[in-house]
Formats: structure tokens, C-alpha cells, sequence
């Protein structure tokens, strides 16, 4: 056995910090499939997992790969799996059943231009509404944007914490270019890093109901073997996990994975800001965007122009109030993201007609040039 | 699927109870079907085995054989189309102690799911797959299946099947099942005895029960409800160790059925632990020179 935490000083890219940030989390199954640009995660987790007890297995498809994971983490071990566009789009359905069945996991997305096969080895923001709505019927998701190889470490802890505290996916929405790039990653010490497990159920095990939620809106989570005769079901189930088809249970049961997301938002959502305080226009962006966005907001602020920004690092919940407050005191609103305006629409709706907002958009495959936000700035208004 | 009245009359205690959610019964299996007695070959199979059932979990996929881990008291887990396989590889490699039995139909096997069977036969993945073979998509109406007979008539192959079944036993065999078996429903005693003998074994064991589906594959192929069973009885061929080769279904000349491969190689988690994880080896090594 080796540690977890391989406190020290690093120069790691995104896709091994995100590897290493799982571990360090408690991360002890991996089930993958390989895809450009997040193969790396799953090479690192198959040198790596095995020294710390862990088990990584290579499946068959990236269904079958979402499929171990929920599997393993009713097996009672924190499971992962990593993956791009593509493989991302065949997770889907299973992903929907975590969230049905209130499975904790981390689904790590490293985009890269799409749609298709899309261009492989460069890096995108477009499958950020895939990961809202992606896997069919209504749902709450959690998925967050790691901006840096740093980030995305300790991102993937906190990834693994609020599946753990809110039993569902969460979604990490990288990109190809963070996923690649070789930073500085400081890795602390084990007893530094705060990692949640799920809440384990007392009392009477035959009396034990695996979806009645407690005072969160979480309902504690036994592991297969411990005897409580679970079933778990994809169907419209009541809170003992037996399906009922009828309306009434299906409103129950879309109320509870719902609203155990809604009444936790100040817990879950997390915002950045940078010379925001008197900001006159607000830079909204995430991921490798918003890096560009802080070059060009410092630019621009030697030119005179207040401009300040708000990085997102939780993207779904999106963080409505935070732009809604904003919208009621700066002029305007600049979006920048490496798609044409999915969380530019999302800005637009919380906005809500107060003031102008303009997108700084690309079709995918490489970063937004700081200058194009610049220019933005400086021309829109 | 039709739903039974509930009878108002206590109903006594049946031996299998404890091993079944009454509290989720009336079933909604259809009266003729023959998936409530391969469950309860598998629940006996279960109970004889001596396996430990708090350990023992039954995966299911979608369709009507799919809902029996909706009846089963254990752990059990009703997953997606296809999907149980990879599900149930997930809980072994989380917890090795587990038990798995995945418990499907022919078209969540073998249809949308047949890449997973194939692979986890192929990593001799620890897990008995049984598979009731009704030849067709019974929960849907009645729809063609990857095992449905050349000529036979479905939904969708109105005027017949113009494709030809799979032969399921040597698909496994050769994709790597340690244990392989086939009977009908209507062996319930050696179906009882081969699940037995795969619950016990480890290693990828699998096991085809032919069954019918009178509403939907009998209706239209112009059986009787009991034609089927007739079927089973006058052209069933015991032949154990038969080569898988031979053992495509015809219901004309006969069917083959018995135990065919019984084999031992190490399992996927034999293979990682000794290459991955040596510390788990030593601390296991007692139970694995048993
Ligand atoms: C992804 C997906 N595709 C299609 C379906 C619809 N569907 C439900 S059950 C089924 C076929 C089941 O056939 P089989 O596995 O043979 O089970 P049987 O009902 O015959 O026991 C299909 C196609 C589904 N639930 N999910
Ligand atoms: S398999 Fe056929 S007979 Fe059995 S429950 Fe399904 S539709 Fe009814
Ligand atoms: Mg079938």
C-alpha cells in the first residue's frame, strides 16, 4: 500500500491532478473506457488505484463503464469514471438511474469539440446543457468547472463530497485544455483534506427505508451485504425503494431529488469573483474561460474600463441569485465560453432584460483570445 | 402482464416466502408464463446452495424477467436495458465478497446487452447470469429477439423472422463462461440442481432456461398455452457435455439440454489481485487453497 495523498509539490496536468484529487477524496473504484482527452485519468487511476487497495477495470463501452460505477458504489466503495463527449453522450441513460436511485459518483467530462466526433485533441465548453438535461425527464444535477490543474484537485474533492452528502452524479466539466496543460499542483497533507462519506443508516434494519429523506432532504445510504434486503429500482419507486406507477409517487419521489438540491443551495453553489466589487460590467465565464476572461478583465481595467469578474466554478445549480444581484447593479453582462451561448442563455434569463448582455462565443477547438473579450468590453458598451 | 386479483382468504405460508417480497405480490407476471417457475427454481437454488444470502445480490435488467429482482428478499437491484451485467461487475469489484446472480431476459442479454455479456464471460467475471429465454421481448408485446426461430412470427416480423437465433450456450463457451447450462422451465428439478452448481462455483456460470411467453410469443406462433411445455417434454434431448456447437434450438428435431462446460481458470479478480494487488492475496491465502 502507498498513500492516498501524495503530499508535495507537483508540475501535473489537469487530467492526473483530477486523478489524484479523486484519491486523495476516497475514491477506491474506477471503471472507464478511453477517450481523448481523458484517457490520462484513467491511466493514472490504473497505475495508482491498486496501491491504495482500490480496483480499476477497463470496460467494454462507456455504458457498461457508468454501469460498474453506480454498481460499485452501491457495493459501498466511492466510484469514478472519466471520460469525453462522446462517451459522455452513451453515459446518459445511467447516469439518469443514479440519479433516480440516488447514487453517489463522479462522472468527469474533459470536452472536447463536438458535435460527433467532433475534433478530439482540442478543447471545448459544449456539452455544458448536455450536462443540465442530458439524460431523459426532469432532474437536478450538480456539475462544476474546474479552471486549472490546481483546481481541478481539489474540485474533484469537493466533487466527491457533495455526491457523498447529496447521493447523486456529480459532474466535473473540464475541458482539453485544462485536461492537458501542466501547471503547478500543490498536493497537502492527508490530514488537511476534509472528505465526506456517505451518511450510514441506524436503527432496525428491517424497518429501514433507503429513500426517506432526513433532515437535509438525504436519506442515509446502506451498501449491498450489510442486510437490509435493498431494492433498488429505476422505476417510479416510494421511499421504501419499491416501484409504484402511479402520479402521486412520481411527484413524491421528483420532489425529493429535487428538492434536496433547491433547499441546499447555499451549500452547494460556489462562486469566484475578481474586481467585481465596483465592477460597472460584469465578465461572466468558467472553465478555461474564465482564465481568458481574467486576462482580459485586468486589460481592461488599464484602459479605464470597470470591468470585474464572476467565474463559476458551480455551474448546475446554476447560480441564479448571484447574477440576478449583479443584474440590479452593473451595466451590463459579457458571457465568454467555448460554445454559442449555452450558459450565455442561462446569464440572459437571470438577467432578465435589466441590461444589456453580449456573448463572447467560440465554435470550439482552441481558447477565446483575451483580446476578443477586450474588444467586446470596449466596443458593446 | 395482467394483474391478478388479490384473494381476500389468507394464503398459507409458502417455503420460499422469506427468500420473496410479499409485500410486492400479486406478480405481474401473466397466468401460463413460465418466468415464476425459473424464479423459483432460482429462490429453491438459492435456499439449497448454503451460500450466505446476506451476502448474495440479484441484478436484474428491463423486461418481465428483469421485475424478479423486484420479488427477490435480497439485496437486488432492477437496473437498465442491458445493463445489469456491468451493474453486478461494479458491486463484485467494490465488495469481493458479494454473491451475484443477475437474473435477465434473452433480449436485455443478449440484444442491447450482449457486449457486456460477451466481455464478462471473457474476464471469467465471478457471477451467475441466468437468462430466461422466452424467444422474444415479452414485456414490450412481443417483438423479435436475437433468439426468436428463422420463420417464427413476432410484432415485427409479421409474415416471420428472417434472421436466424443465436445459439446461446456456445456464445458463452466461447466467449469464456466457466459453467454453462440449458433447461427448460419444465426441468425445474435439474434447473434447480445447475443453479446450485453455479451459485456455488466460482467463475462466469451461465444458465439458459427456455420459457415460454403464451400472450405474446405463443399467441402469435399459434400455440396453446400449454403447446410450449408439450414442446419442452416430447423434444427435449438430455445430453450433458453435448458440444456447444450443436446445440442451436430446433424445435423440430430437438433441443437440446443439460450441463455443458463445467471448467475452472481464475477470475478477473484472481488475476488483478496477483498482478495489482498482491497484499490482498496474502491476506487471503488460507481461503484460496480451499
Ligand atoms: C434503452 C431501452 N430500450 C428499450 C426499452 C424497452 N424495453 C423494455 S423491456 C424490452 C425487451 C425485453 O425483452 P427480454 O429481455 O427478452 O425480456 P422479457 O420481457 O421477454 O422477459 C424492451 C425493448 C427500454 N426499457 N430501454
Ligand atoms: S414473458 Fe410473456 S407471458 Fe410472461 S409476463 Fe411477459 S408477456 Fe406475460
Ligand atoms: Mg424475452
Amino acid at each position: 500500500m502507498k498513500p492516498a495523498v501524495l503530499t508535495g509539490e507537483y508540475f501535473m496536468t489537469g487530467d492526473v491532478a483530477c486523478a489524484e484529487g479523486a484519491l486523495a477524496a476516497g475514491c477506491r473504484f474506477f471503471g472507464g473506457y478511453p477517450i481523448t482527452p481523458a484517457t490520462e485519468i484513467a491511466e493514472r487511476m490504473a497505475i495508482r488505484i491498486p496501491h491504495v487497495d482500490g480496483c480499476f477495470i477497463q470496460m467494454e463501452d462507456e455504458i457498461g463503464a457508468m454501469a460498474s460505477v453506480l454498481g460499485a458504489s452501491w457495493g459501498g466503495v466511492k466510484s469514478m469514471t472519466a471520460t469525453s463527449g462522446p462517451g459522455f453522450s452513451l453515459m446518459m441513460e445511467n447516469i439518469g438511474l443514479g440519479i433516480c436511485t440516488e447514487t453517489p459518483c463522479v462522472v468527469v467530462n474533459v470536452q472536447r469539440g463536438g458535435p460527433s466526433t467532433g475534433l478530439p485533441t482540442h478543447g471545448a465548453q459544449g456539452d455544458m446543457m448536455q450536462a443540465r438535461w442530458g439524460s431523459h425527464g426532469h432532474y437536478e444535477i450538480i456539475a462544476i468547472a474546474p479552471s486549472s490543474p490546481q483546481e481541478i484537485f481539489y474540485l474533484t474533492i469537493t466533487a466527491f463530497n457533495l455526491s457523498e452528502k447529496y447521493r447523486l452524479p456529480v459532474l466535473i466539466m473540464t475541458d482539453e485544455i485544462i485536461g492537458h496543460m501542466s501547471e503547478k499542483v500543490i498536493i497537502p497533507e492527508a490530514k488537511l483534506i476534509k472528505t465526506v462519506s456517505r451518511p450510514k443508516p441506524k436503527g432496525r434494519k428491517d424497518r429501514f427505508k433507503p429513500f426517506a429523506p432526513g433532515p437535509n432532504g438525504v436519506a442515509p445510504m446502506p451498501a449491498a451485504g450489510e442486510g437490509y434486503n435493498l431494492h433498488i429500482t429505476g422505476l417510479t419507486h416510494d421511499e421504501k425503494g419499491y416501484p409504484v406507477m402511479d402520479v402521486e409517487t412520481q411527484t413524491e419521489m421528483m420532489s425529493r431529488i429535487t428538492e434536496k438540491i433547491q433547499r441546499n443551495l447555499d451549500d452547494i453553489i460556489r462562486t469566484d469573483s475578481y474586481l467585481l466589487e465596483d465592477a460597472e460590467i460584469a465578465v461572466v465565464s468558467y472553465g478555461i474561460s474564465a482564465r481568458t476572461s481574467m486576462a482580459a478583465v485586468i486589460e481592461a481595467r488599464k484602459m479605464g474600463i470597470k470591468a470585474g469578474l464572476l467565474r463559476l466554478v458551480t455551474i448546475w445549480p446554476f447560480p441564479e441569485d448571484q447574477i440576478r444581484k449583479l443584474a440590479d447593479r452593473v451595466k451590463g453582462f459579457v458571457t465568454v465560453e467555448i460554445n454559442l451561448g449555452q450558459i450565455h442563455r442561462e446569464v440572459e434569463r437571470c438577467v432578465g432584460g435589466k441590461v444589456p448582455i453580449f456573448l463572447v462565443g467560440h465554435p470550439g477547438g482552441t481558447i477565446i483570445h483575451p483580446d476578443r473579450v477586450v474588444k467586446m468590453l470596449k466596443e458593446a458598451f | 402482464m395482467q394483474e391478478i386479483p388479490m384473494t381476500s382468504k389468507k394464503q398459507p405460508q409458502h417455503p420460499l416466502d422469506d427468500l420473496i417480497r410479499t409485500d410486492r405480490i400479486p406478480h405481474i407476471w401473466c397466468p401460463g408464463c413460465g418466468i415464476g417457475t425459473v424464479f423459483s427454481a432460482c429462490l429453491a437454488a438459492l435456499k439449497a446452495s448454503g451460500i450466505n444470502l446476506q451476502k448474495t445480490v440479484m441484478v436484474s435488467g428491463i423486461g418481465c424477467s428483469g421485475r424478479a429482482a423486484g420479488y427477490v428478499k435480497l439485496d437486488s437491484f432492477h437496473t437498465t436495458h442491458g445493463r445489469a451485467i456491468p451493474f453486478a461487475t461494479g458491486l463484485k469489484l467494490a465488495n469481493p465478497e458479494l454473491n451475484l446472480v443477475v437474473f435477465s431476459g434473452d433480449g436485455d442479454l443478449f440484444a442491447i446487452g450482449g457486449n457486456h455479456f460477451i466481455h464478462a464471460a471473457r474476464r471469467n467475471m465471478d457471477m451467475t447470469v441466468i437468462c430466461v429465454n422466452n424467444l422474444n421481448y415479452g414485456m414490450t408485446g412481443g417483438q423479435v429477439a436475437a433468439t426468436t426461430p428463422y420463420m417464427a412470427k413476432s410484432t415485427t416480423t409479421p409474415a416471420g423472422n428472417p434472421e436466424l437465433p443465436f445459439n446461446l450456450p456456445l456464445m458463452a463457451y466461447a466467449c469464456g463462461a466457466t459453467y454453462v447450462a440449458r433447461w427448460t422451465m419444465l426441468h425445474i428439478r435439474d434447473l434447480t440442481d445447475s443453479i446450485t452448481e453455479a451459485l456455488c462455483k466460482k467463475g462466469f456460470s451461465f444458465i439458459e432456461a427456455l420459457s415460454p411467453c403464451p400472450v405474446n410469443y405463443g399467441r402469435r406462433n399459434k400455440q396453446k398455452p400449454l403447446d410450449m411445455l408439450k414442446l419442452y417434454q416430447e423434444k427435449a434431448i438430455i445430453k450433458n457435455h453435448a458440444d456447444p456447437s450443436t446445440l442451436d434450438i430446433d424445435f423440430e428435431k430437438g433441443i437440446i439440454l443439460g450441463k455443458f462446460i463445467d471448467l475452472d481458470r481464475p477470475t478477473f479478480i484472481e488475476h488483478y489481485d496477483k498482478i495489482y494487488r498482491p497484499s490482498r492475496l496474502q491476506e487471503n491465502v488460507p481461503e484460496l487453497n480451499s
